[in-house]
């Protein structure tokens, strides 16, 4: 898997994504970065992001910390906590957008039930939204609502033409998101 | 059998507890896997395994090999389907596997399929896991689709094709750089993200060729870039370009500042971020650079987002290491981040704080940081208290809150690193505060009596042998010390043992009482307790049995002593243990602990490389009677980089003498030079009497050492001239194994360049704080003014940096920047005159349509004593210079070392040509990036390689290339011309390009014999290989490829040729 180093001369990357329930137990997570080759190292670091970052509230407004060289920006939904990590070289504010479009993107996707038990029923979804954010590291797209479209895409009947579907689609969503932003 | 997977629908009537993978497991999965092969197709339930097994390998399952195989192979029978949904979930799942190569190949027709589809979404997602699983043998057959997607309408396969592009730039370079063309056109795409991958793209693929990155970033910073993310990138290339072409810049504005400037206020705050946390670090970054960054940094201090909070305290904390007066602005906004919610802005603020606060702070600093040192890790604390010691040794008076804020978290919880840097502050303040002395070694004692650490305790054992004697009452010690001959481990044991031994060697009165406790080591369990013990109470005299002096023992004790460890078979002697050396030792001991302290220090400046070069020269008998020293310049090159033996001169300028300091490094292992001098002939500078020289003893491999010469010269008279230089020495072969030089050596010597002192030399670049005022201050009557033509140039800034460094003054005001296409500019110098005399210059110039350079001279002196005449060959200087300043330029490139006369000659007749070519380049239109025509003078000693093709020649010469400044690249063909054209008949040279080299196929007449050569009748052909870089052609390597009959010169053939390069 190709990975970029975080040097200041190359392109913003992404180490890792990870979405947690309220125990630190995974809901989705996905690794660009080979900081942490194996199963038992990535789980060592959930579980120390996940336990430094559980007294923070970080429920308005996403949050950041670093860890060994890291940065990790976070939020937190009812009971589903998402993490972007990047090297501490990064631009704090460029991981933050990747991480409020996924924050936003499943929300969008789920409808606003944002919580474990919807996240899990759907996994799908936000498994191909993990998929419409990043790749290999590198930002494929931090607009909400466009990942949004793009992983809903499919999810609608597949007897309309894709074209249409695709238009139609996104503007119902981004007409919820809309409304949604004007009501907050 | 698993739980059925529960789509959104129908489930809002289950209970809140119920997971849709509750007691899931591998083997049943794998198990309803079977329904991917069903002839009958069921999508949403196929989706739904899919999902499955993506959630156990998300959850950390792994499938082994067997299992992975059956899922793929399974897997790739759902391409049937025709839904859209399942197909993601397909494409998604043969991602995750990563399949090997031979099982790629099955679903490779149908990802290629996919690739051509009508539908975006397939094509977009096909390329994506094509080029994730595909190797390079692949690539090849896929290539024409991907150079298609990526100047698809469609946003999203474009910016799949790009970034698939830049991951497979990683590991198959050469197909994806011949995407350039495709990737340019993306970056004119309308979409943000396009433009975001296909710039990110661009830019891997030039990044090796500087003056490519150079131009994009040129471009791009005029025009408009979307996407924030694009603009961030374009950001960083553009503090690369920066850096890069650092160097000409020393002052006044720094290329592309405005750009980054402008970035400020952009509406996106990554990209506002982006450029303040790149202009705090640009090097050499002035306070008036920093300030509209300092001030978007500080409105992010106040805002809600925490994210920007901590962007904007974590750059400002390093801003404060380097520049720390430039955000104290920022202090009142910082200290309310001290009660900041997250720990990590609390720390940074808190550090910065500490770096800019004042003294009436530190106090109240103090107790914020108490509170919180608890919640943060070790590194941070490390950090905290490093911010303290510089405080601290900043302020002196408020040592005693500090010096207990270090006492208290002395004694807190924490790892080695920590502590150690704890120790280290208390033990460099006790140094450097006399008045922390007392208080901090008790704070040093009370931490040996709980201290886990052998290292620590035997290192403060040590540090309080020497300070505690020295104290008012140094009984109080004992105690503690003692102690530890009870409590630890023989480590520490021994060392305290010695200790108390300097103890009783310092302090007479407690002489009687350190014997009793030394006995009573005696009869410790370790041996080398015991040891020290016995040998101090004889050393001491305790029993009277060896009386030494008071001051014999204390040397023996504090002494260092050089003694050799290894056994020999001589007895050993303590007389021949040398005791000179004991001194150097304890200096070498105070200055490197002494450097952390120093750490909010400013770097020392060009000041303190005179102030060595005075002390340096004033120590040598031979120059202490010159006086003051006027000016060193800076080094000179006098041979290439890479031959045997590198070698550069300061010129040291006194007021009657001329000093060259050569310094000369020895880069064979195989030997030894000794007696190094350097022999100079000055027949060429007649005002010039050589009067002493030093000799350089030996110069071993790979330690630089010196020899100097001094020459005498007219009193206070800028005196130029020209010297010619050759090293001499005696070459003594080096066993490379043992390292031991045979006895007899030979004499040998070395050619170095020519040295030149110019007026230049006797010039100070001092700059005057208000250039108006200092000119006006002048006595009027000193001003002189004289008018020069320049000839042609090929802009105004290239005239005025030429001037500038003839005359070697300092440009002030920041006017040596000429403004792009101005015709017209006025440049302000400043600079002292040996003898003392101020000098202020007004450069005027002017450029016609003909390139015809103008320059109106106006200077004034503070004083009289510059007389007229000497003025006039300063200016004479100028305009006689003005000729040969170019090819002078790429001569001086072009020779090395070791060139014999012979080709020396030719180099002159190349720089002749160059002139020629110069001029004739003369008016021709090269605005746009593609050369009308372009020239080349590349020396192989066959003295007229000047290549002056136009592009008019369609078919001989064919020449891409960019033509900013000097950076030229040549490809095609070449003719001979002007005086070769008769002798080298039917010579051909051909230039191409392949891999980012250039290669030089070169077949001619005649005959090589080392570095030299002549026409004749052998037929010859050559090859040569040039790294492309982005200055043009830089003959790095060169590798010569000779067929036919020719001479012995075969190896030396990579000596004195190629380089052309040009800045």
């Amino acid at each position: 898997m190709a990975y970029f180093s975080g040097s200041r001369d190359t392109c913003p990357s992404v180490k890792n994504i990870l979405l947690l329930d309220s125990e630190g137990k995974r809901v989705a997570v996905k690794y660009y970065s080979d900081d942490w080759p194996t199963n038992s190292s990535k789980l060592a670091f959930e579980k120390s992001v996940f336990t430094k970052t559980l007294k923070t509230n970080a429920r308005t407004e996403a949050e950041i910390a670093m860890f060994e060289n890291n940065i990790v920006i976070y939020k937190f939904v009812q009971d589903l906590h998402f993490f972007v990590t990047g090297g501490d070289d990064e631009n704090e504010l460029i991981l933050a957008a990747v991480l409020q479009g996924f924050f936003d993107a499943v929300a969008l996707l789920l409808r606003n039930n944002v919580d474990k038990r919807e996240a899990l029923e759907n996994l799908d979804l936000i498994l191909l939204c993990l998929d419409e954010i990043v790749d290999g590291g590198m930002i494929l797209e931090t607009d909400a609502t466009s990942i949004a479209a793009k992983v809903a895409a499919h999810s609608a009947d597949s007897g309309a033409p894709l074209s249409e579907q695709t238009i139609t689609q996104a503007l119902a969503i981004a007409r919820e998101h809309l409304t949604r932003s004007l009501l907050n | 059998m698993a739980q059925p997977l529960v789509k959104k629908d129908d489930d809002h009537d289950d209970e809140a507890e119920y997971s849709p993978f509750l007691g899931i497991e591998k083997g049943a999965v794998l198990q309803e896997a079977r329904v991917f092969n069903d002839p009958q197709l069921d999508p949403r339930r196929c989706s739904q395994v899919i999902t499955k097994l993506l959630y156990l390998l998300n959850q950390g399952e792994t499938f082994t090999k067997i299992e992975a195989t059956e899922v793929f192979f399974a897997v790739t029978k759902l391409f049937q389907s025709r839904d859209l949904g399942l197909r993601r979930m397909v494409y998604l799942m043969i991602k995750e596997l990563s399949p090997s190569s031979d099982e790629v190949i099955i679903v490779t027709s149908s990802l290629m399929k996919d690739m051509n589809s009508k539908t975006d979404m397939y094509r977009a997602n096909a390329i994506r896991v094509l080029c994730r699983i595909t190797d390079g043998t692949l690539l090849t057959q896929i290539e024409r689709y991907l150079k298609q997607a990526i100047v698809d309408k469609n946003p999203v396969v474009a910016s799949a094709a790009l970034v698939s592009g830049i991951h497979l730039l990683q590991s198959n370079p050469e197909i994806v750089k011949r995407w350039s063309n495709e990737v340019q056109e993306a970056m004119q795409s309308r979409a943000a993200l396009v433009q975001f991958h296909a710039l990110a793209l661009l830019h891997q693929i030039r990044q090796n060729d500087r003056l490519a990155v150079s131009k994009l970033v040129t471009s791009l910073t005029r025009g408009t870039v979307r996407s924030p993310l694009a603009q961030c990138l374009l950001i960083r290339y553009t503090c690369q370009v920066i850096r890069e072409s650092a160097g000409n810049t020393q002052t006044g504005e720094r290329p592309f500042y405005d750009y980054l400037e402008s970035c400020l206020r952009h509406k996106a705050e990554m990209v506002i971020f982006e450029a303040a946390r790149a202009i705090t670090e640009l090097n050499g970054v002035t306070s008036r650079e920093l300030t509209p960054a300092i001030t978007v940094l500080q409105l992010f201090l106040s805002s809600s987002k925490p994210v920007l909070r901590f962007a904007a305290v974590r750059t400002l904390n390093k801003v404060a290491m380097m520049h720390p007066m430039a955000v104290t602005n920022c202090n009142i906004d910082m200290e309310s981040l001290i009660s900041d919610q997250n720990r990590s802005i609390a720390t940074l603020a808190i550090t910065t704080l500490l770096k800019t606060g004042n003294e009436s702070s530190v106090d109240r600093l103090m107790k914020q940081i108490t509170n919180f040192m608890s919640d943060i890790a070790d590194e941070f604390k490390i950090v905290v208290v490093e911010a303290i010691r510089s405080l601290c040794l900043k302020f002196p008076l408020k040592y005693r809150s500090l010096m207990n804020f270090l006492s208290n978290i002395l004694r807190e919880e924490g790892g080695f690193e920590y502590k150690k840097a704890i120790v280290d502050s208390i033990v460099i303040l006790i140094r450097d505060i006399p008045d922390a002395k007392e208080s901090g070694l008790l704070h040093l004692c009370e931490f040996i009596e709980d201290c886990e650490f052998t290292y620590l305790s035997t290192q403060i054992l040590h540090f309080l042998g020497i300070e505690g004697p020295k104290t008012s009452d140094p009984s109080k010690y004992i105690r503690y010390i003692y102690n530890r001959v009870h409590l630890e481990n023989a480590t520490v044991r021994a060392s305290a043992v010695s200790t108390l031994a300097k103890f009783g060697a310092m302090v007479d009165s407690l002489k009687p009482r350190i014997f009793v406790l030394l006995r009573r080591c005696l009869f410790d369990s370790d041996d080398e307790v015991r040891d020290r013990a016995t040998l101090y109470l004889n050393t001491l005299g305790a029993d009277g049995a060896m009386d030494e002096t008071n001051e014999d023992a204390s040397e023996f004790l504090f002494g260092s002593l050089d003694v050799p460890l290894e056994s020999s078979d001589e007895p050993f002697d303590i007389s021949s243990v040398p005791r000179e050396v004991k001194v150097q030792p304890l200096a070498e001991k105070k200055a490197p602990s002494k450097k952390p302290a120093g750490l909010g220090a400013p770097p020392s400046g060009p000041t303190a490389t005179v102030d060595a070069y005075e002390k340096l020269l004033s120590s040598i008998p031979e120059f202490s009677s010159f006086g003051n020293l006027f000016k060193s310049s800076a080094p000179v090159e006098l041979t290439e980089a890479e031959t045997e033996y590198a070698v550069n001169v300061v010129k040291h300028i006194f007021d009657q003498h001329v000093v060259f300091q050569y310094n000369c490094t020895n880069t064979i292992p195989e030997q030894l030079l000794e007696n190094v001098t350097v022999l100079v002939d000055s027949s060429e500078a007649e005002e010039f009497a050589e009067v002493a020289s030093k000799p350089l003893q030996s110069l071993p491999y790979d330690s630089p050492g010196q020899t100097f010469v001094a020459f005498e010269k007219p009193q206070g008279v800028p005196a130029v001239g020209k010297f010619s230089n050759i090293l001499k020495f005696i070459v003594k072969e080096v066993d490379t194994s043992t390292g031991e030089a045979e006895d007899d050596g030979v004499e040998d010597e070395y050619r170095l360049e020519d040295l030149e002192v110019v007026a230049a030399d006797y010039m100070q670049k001092v700059g005057v704080s208000n250039f108006r005022n200092a000119w006006e201050n002048m006595n009027p009557d000193s001003e002189r003014v004289d008018e020069y033509g320049l000839g042609p140039r090929e802009n105004l800034s290239e005239a005025v940096n030429a001037v500038i460094n003839l005359l070697g003054m300092q440009p002030c005001e920041g006017t040596e920047v000429v403004p792009s296409n101005s015709r017209s500019h006025t440049c302000l110098l400043s600079g002292v005159f040996i003898g003392n005399v101020r000098v202020l210059v007004r450069l005027s110039f002017g450029i016609d349509g003909e390139k015809e350079v103008a320059m109106k001279l106006a200077r004034a002196p503070a004083a009289q004593q510059v007389n007229s005449g000497k003025l006039r060959e300063f200016g004479g200087k100028t305009v006689a210079a003005r000729e040969e300043l170019r090819p002078d330029k790429r001569d001086k490139k072009r020779k090395r070392a070791g060139v014999r006369e012979g080709a020396r000659e030719k180099s002159r007749e190349t720089a002749l040509e160059v002139k020629f070519a110069w001029k004739k380049r003369k008016g021709r239109g090269r605005s746009d990036g593609i050369c009308e025509e372009l020239f080349m003078g590349m020396n192989r000693e066959v003295a007229c390689n000047l290549a002056f093709l136009t592009i008019n020649e369609k078919g001989k010469a064919r020449m891409e290339g960019w033509c900013d400044g000097d950076g030229l690249l040549l490809l095609g063909e070449r003719r001979w011309r002007g005086e070769e054209e008769e002798e080298g008949k039917g010579s051909t040279l051909a230039f191409t390009e392949k891999d980012g080299w250039i290669e030089e196929r070169m077949r001619w007449k005649g005959k090589m014999d080392g570095s030299s050569w002549m026409y004749g009748d052998e037929e010859v052909e050559e090859q040569h290989r040039v790294e492309k870089d982005g200055l043009g052609c830089r003959f790095d390597e060169v590798v010569p490829v000779i067929e036919g009959p020719i001479g012995e010169g075969k190896g030396d053939l990579g000596s004195p040729d190629f380089r052309v390069s040009s800045n």
